[in-house]
């Protein structure tokens, strides 16, 4: 089916859909400028528009200590960003092998019952992390994985991969078999047509999971809050432990961690527009 | 399909590992005896370096033995055991603790129980309270989102100047953290300093306190949820809209149709399939609501706004009732199977229409 070619419409629909977007996206803004502003403008009531930025908040992100109370407590945020980068990193590049040729098999060489396999496998991803992560649980302390990268990893690899093989499958799925075949009757073995023929057409889909990963890894809370310890501990889970502090929460530190947060989404979403739908439905739904 | 590729010749390398293998069923026999010998013959230590060994060797030998002849298997194997190890056994695990008296907490070793724990799962009006809860969060959340994704995806359809800058501002909040989305709404409901707080108090003088009132609390965190999905429904309406014949609109404009009527006879056909896609896919999304939930609320005022999410949490790390939840979470299970079989069922559907010529 031949894609239509959007209507045009000229500067006046921008001025209207930007007054939309703004009032749309106002929520992020509003945390960004609040971590550009001192500890009082960040409380002012009324809420202020014009303040002096100030990068304190940043600052004491990573800074060793600040003052809380009386005493200096090590923020740690370093580590949790370091944690955060390391453990979605690592979990996302094993799924990504692991996944990638899983994929590749179920699209090219269907088992017996592929269909029930890939439905038993999207429902691992479906189903609520809370269901999940009992069992889960139980395990980790059994086996002593709980709190150690190395079980945070294996188990973000197990949460990555469903949704790797999916969105790996729907880009080979869209390969034409012809240029595989000739290749084969060319005499190119199974290796050859995998790694020469089919991954260089797919490397922007590659790319697209991969960083897909990455987000829903990077923004992955429950798993993180109850199988990851002091020294594994990820920057989401920090960030609710910062809520639920007992002296008033600094909402300014807040607004900074959070700003650096959503920095390397934002900047994903403007670069994957096109296979966004993809990405979040999983594969499932490509146009 | 390329299942006539089975048939390919072997591999370079896959040759000369299967000569050097060419006795698979030795090597399989021996690997699989040296594992409970090594367990009985030597300290912990060896035996484990050579089971170990014998793991690799089975490992290898089959590997050897499928390549070239069936790489479907092989293939899709490394995937399968990881989710066996990290899912589907868990699960299985956590059914068995569902048939008996167990509580992680404590060292007593499980006590057969039966069906005890689904019976009292069902019967239990906590449970039904907490489903209702949900019931009325997912319905809400996901009635906004439709109509708000809707509305946003007819204002994208068109082309303008700066389109791609504007849907990317639109289309961030779904990529976020949901805590960092219940951080951001916890700060705007916040009493005193609070948007929301300040806003109303413009009006009436008095500072207001969402979260103090059920429905309130409710009305939080479903605006906080929908705000941040209405662009996933955007974005599939948006590609059900692309995919609208523009000759249909041409044919339209000559018989000189109504908007109402172009909206109803074309556009919508073309976007009902993805609607309800989009309708099943937040069903099952916003059945799970936890993250948000726990971050404004905590469930509170009471228990208002816990959903089965947050009460499963706390009835498993809270209360350490392991197999209640166990069966709680079996009964949850069935639920989002039953949803994403649907779901895929119209996956297939709508691709099986779009295959069939226009």
């Amino acid at each position: 089916m031949k894609r239509r070619r959007l209507g045009h419409a000229g500067w006046g629909w921008t001025a209207f859909a930007g007054l939309v977007s703004f009032i749309y996206f106002f929520p992020v803004l509003w945390i960004v400028l609040t971590a550009f502003k001192a500890h009082t403008d960040a409380l002012a009531i009324p809420p202020k528009w014009i303040f002096t930025p100030t990068l304190e908040n940043f600052v004491s992100v990573f800074a060793r200590a600040y003052i809380k109370g009386q005493t200096a407590v090590d923020t740690n945020f370093d580590v949790y960003f370091f944690n955060s980068i390391f453990i979605a990193g690592s979990s996302v590049l094993i799924a990504l092998v692991i996944g990638t040729l899983a994929a590749y098999g179920f699209s090219r060489y269907p088992l017996r019952g592929n269909s029930t396999y890939l439905f038993i496998i999207l429902t691992t991803r479906m189903l609520p992390p809370i269901v999940v992560i009992i069992p889960i649980f139980l395990m980790f302390r059994v086996s002593g994985l709980s709190g150690t990268y190395l079980g945070v990893i294996l188990l973000y690899t197990a949460f990555n991969l469903p949704f790797t093989i999916w969105m790996m499958k729907s880009f080979f799925d869209e390969l034409s078999p012809e240029v595989e075949d000739a290749a084969r009757l060319d005499g190119s073995n199974g290796y050859r047509v995998f790694f020469r023929i089919c991954m260089p057409q797919v490397k922007a889909g590659l790319a697209a999971t991969a960083v897909f990963g990455l987000i829903l890894t990077w923004n992955e809370f429950l798993f993180a809050l109850l199988l990851t310890g002091v020294e594994t501990r990820t920057v989401p889970v920090a960030m609710a432990q910062t809520i639920g502090g007992d002296i008033g929460v600094r909402w300014g530190l807040l607004a900074a961690i959070e700003t650096l947060f959503l920095i390397p989404v934002v900047v994903v979403v403007y670069v994957l527009q096109n296979h966004l739908l993809r990405g979040v439905t999983f594969g499932t739904i490509r146009r | 399909m390329a299942t006539q590729a089975q048939a390919a010749t072997p591999g370079g390398l896959g040759q000369q590992l299967r000569e050097h293998f060419s006795n698979w069923r030795l090597a399989l026999v021996i690997a699989i005896l040296a594992i409970p010998g090594s367990v009985a013959l030597f300290p912990l230590e060896t035996a484990f370096w050579v089971s170990f060994g014998a793991v690799i060797l089975i490992t290898a030998t089959v590997v050897t033995r499928a390549w070239g002849r069936r790489p479907g298997p092989l293939l899709v194997a490394p995937a399968l055991a990881t989710l066996f190890v990290m899912n589907i056994f868990p699960l299985l695990w956590s059914l068995g603790l569902s048939f008996f008296h167990f509580r992680a907490n404590r060292m007593s070793p499980p006590r057969f129980a039966g069906l005890d724990y689904f019976e009292k799962v069902i019967s239990d009006p906590n449970v039904w309270d907490r489903l209702q809860t949900t019931a009325i969060v997912v319905v809400l959340t996901v009635g906004i989102q439709l109509i708000v994704g809707f509305l946003l995806a007819l204002m994208f359809e068109r082309e303008f100047p700066g389109r791609r800058i504007l849907l990317m501002l639109v289309l961030t909040p779904m990529m976020l953290s949901f805590v960092a989305v219940g951080a951001f709404f916890r700060y705007y409901y916040e009493p005193t300093f609070g948007l929301l707080s300040q806003a109303v108090r413009l009006v009436t003088g008095e500072p207001y306190i969402l979260l103090a009132s059920p429905e309130g609390a409710i009305a939080g965190i479903v605006f906080a949820d929908a705000w941040m999905w209405s662009p996933f429904v955007m974005l599939l309406v948006l590609a059900g809209l692309v995919s609208v014949p523009k000759y249909l609109y041409e044919a339209a404009e000559i018989d000189r149709a109504s908007w109402w009527r172009r909206f109803r006879t074309i556009t919508l056909p073309y976007i009902r399939g993805l609607l309800l896609l989009a309708l099943l896919f937040r069903t099952i999304e916003a059945f799970k609501l936890f993250d948000v939930v726990f971050l404004i609320t905590e469930g509170g005022p009471g228990t208002s706004t816990e959903t089965i999410a947050v009460y499963l949490y706390r009835v498993s790390f809270q209360y350490f009732k392991t197999a209640e939840s166990s069966a709680l979470a079996y009964i949850l299970i069935f639920i989002v199977i039953v949803l994403t079989n649907l779901y895929l069922y119209f996956v297939q559907q709508r691709e099986k229409d779009e295959e069939a010529p226009a």
